[in-house]
């Protein structure tokens, strides 16, 4: 009889960390359903084309426009100058950890990284718009007080720690008798890195890519506080624009009752940042996954 | 040893970048320090938030982080536990426990404003919790619980089997080797990816925006249907304001919310560093 009794508490034990288990699967199917009905609303009220194809997005003018290519073009600017400066100088960091860097160096360089990743992305946008942009209008004077650049300036150093990781996790993974090979045939340093490390590591370089591009579109109060709340069809980084995350924080700080059309086009953009961000993901995961169990 | 040429200009690169990154992080304590210090009193942390920059202070912003960190983690400790004790005990190799994986990496990689709309449609709206603290952690937990789960089942892992398998040859059942075996074995890992979760969570803004956390609340949270706002709201709301005096008190806020994750981050360390020299001994 007890032992009956403590068979059933096991099960019901058992039952709860399967439903944990499901749960992640529930979080992504209930993204998809509220994200994707809330579109789904929108689009009956604005065209598809006007949606993907026009370049005039003016939601809470009288004359409304839902072109969300601004929005798009907006979101790319920013996440396009933080990559140029985070992808290479993050491989030129990891590299340089991996081949070049006695463990002193790396004893200072890690807890660094690990402080810039550490860092609140609120405080990033507080040092784009208070400091970055006042320092960038002594060089440029044209420059207006929410821009493109500066964000994408700093958000570029936020997610140079990622770029630094990742990468060395994609030169870690490569086998070792490669580069001890290559050596032994009497390569330099130089070479073993770039003829012998980069490319045995290119799909793990290619996820880390895919995996800070990710991060940065969807990363939102950086832009949101430093970008501007101004969206133009334009790649212009010294003026105001607006991204589509940015726009999310607009509306949501106004008072936007359910089943208005603006409510309904925040679903509507987060769609494309939850279609782009998920594919991207899924991509690197794969690619990271094959890595690992290669 | 003589250095080449290509070699040269790669270490030139090399120190560079680093240089820039690390210049750029001390400018930015520096300059955040440089405003924010004078502002940084004792009324300054038992104040609430006002018109009058110089009166404000933080009181119902901190207090509210904190209570959502602790309800936080009370919702997505023992689910995100739960799921890597699945993962790793129960669930058999198959393409639907793969695509499992692949889902939580993923979900791990999806922007924070995206859980912000759902915790709005889903627990705002749909389950009438409003714009209440509960509605707030519940959104959170789900945010940090691939975190947690990605954390906790590295722990699990780590576990060495030949124990597992010892007290399961004695007849211990599947639970009693979690309870008492795994559990207090992995214990340390998970609460350092408990931690670093929470830190994370600490610092998030973009989703209680989204779910429509208010930016002005001069009163404290009496219990978890109430109103609230936090740290990083306060500070964006202080941005935000023209006035010069705000945002030194926004670079005072930043100075507490920084050593709030600093704090974590070294306990989570200082812990793990500890438990591992016991597990050594």
């Amino acid at each position: 009889m007890h032992k009956h009794k403590l068979h059933a508490k096991e099960k019901i034990i058992e039952l709860f960390f399967g439903f944990c288990g499901m749960l992640s699967l529930l979080v992504t199917l209930g993204i998809i359903t509220i994200i994707f009905k809330e579109t789904f609303l929108f689009f009956r009220e604005v065209s598809f084309f006007e949606f993907m194809f026009t370049t005039r997005w003016t939601p809470l003018f009288s004359t409304k426009h839902f072109g969300v290519l601004p929005l798009i073009t907006g979101t790319l600017l920013v996440a396009g100058i933080a990559m140029t400066i985070a992808m290479p100088a993050g491989i030129i960091i990891a590299i340089f950890m991996n081949e070049y860097a006695p463990a002193k160096v790396r004893r200072i360089l890690k807890p660094a990284l690990e402080i810039l990743a550490g860092i609140p992305t609120i405080v990033y946008g507080y040092f784009a718009l208070l400091s970055v942009t006042p320092f960038l209008q002594k060089i440029i004077p044209s420059l207006s007080g929410f821009n493109a650049i500066s964000p994408g300036i700093v958000m570029g150093i936020m997610i140079l720690p990622m770029v630094v990781s990742l990468s060395d996790d994609a030169f870690a993974a490569v086998p070792k008798e490669m580069k001890l090979g290559a050596y032994a045939l009497g390569s330099s340093r130089f070479q073993v890195a770039f003829t012998i490390l980069l490319p045995a590591a290119v799909s793990g370089i290619i996820a880390a890519f895919i995996l800070a591009m990710s991060r940065a579109i969807g990363e939102t109060m950086l832009v949101a506080i430093a970008a501007g709340m101004k969206p133009s069809f334009t790649l212009n980084p010294l003026v105001p624009i607006q991204t589509i995350t940015s726009y999310i924080v607009q509306i949501s700080l106004g008072d936007t009752p359910a089943g208005t059309l603006a409510y309904q086009s925040i679903f509507a953009v987060a769609s494309v940042l939850f279609v782009i961000t998920f594919i991207c993901n899924a991509i690197a995961q794969k690619l990271r996954y094959s890595l690992k169990y290669q | 040893m003589k250095t080449d040429k290509p070699t040269a200009v790669f270490l030139m690169l090399a120190l560079f970048s680093f240089s820039f990154a690390v210049a750029m992080l001390l400018i930015l304590l520096a300059s955040i320090i440089n405003d924010g210090f004078s502002r940084l009193t004792w009324q300054f942390l038992t104040q609430f938030p006002s018109r009058n920059p110089e009166m404000a202070g933080i009181l119902s912003s901190w207090v509210g982080s904190f209570y959502l960190m602790i309800l936080t983690g009370i919702i997505a400790v023992p689910l995100g536990v739960g799921a890597a004790i699945y993962f790793e005990k129960y669930a058999k190799k198959s393409r639907f426990n793969y695509l499992m994986e692949i889902n939580i990496g993923t979900l791990a990689g999806v922007p924070s404003i995206i859980y912000g709309l759902l915790g709005l449609a889903l627990f705002v709206r749909i389950m009438s919790l409003g714009r209440s603290l509960l509605a707030g952690a519940l959104t959170l937990a789900l945010l940090i619980l691939p975190i947690i789960i990605i954390a906790s089942r590295e722990a699990i892992r780590n576990v060495p089997s030949f124990i597992q398998d010892g007290a399961l040859a004695l007849g211990a059942t599947r639970l009693q080797v979690i309870r008492s075996i795994i559990m207090p074995l992995s214990f340390p890992g998970i609460l350092t990816g408990v931690i670093l979760a929470l830190a994370r969570a600490i610092v998030e803004t973009a989703p209680l925006i989204a779910i429509g956390a208010l930016t002005y609340i001069a009163f404290l949270p009496e219990g978890i249907l109430s109103p609230f706002t936090t740290l990083p709201i306060q500070i964006f709301n202080w941005i935000s304001r023209p006035q010069v005096l705000f945002h030194r008190n926004a670079a005072a806020a930043i100075m507490v919310l920084i050593s709030i994750t600093f704090f974590l981050s070294i306990v989570a360390v200082l812990l793990r560093d500890y438990f591992n020299q016991k597990n050594n001994t």
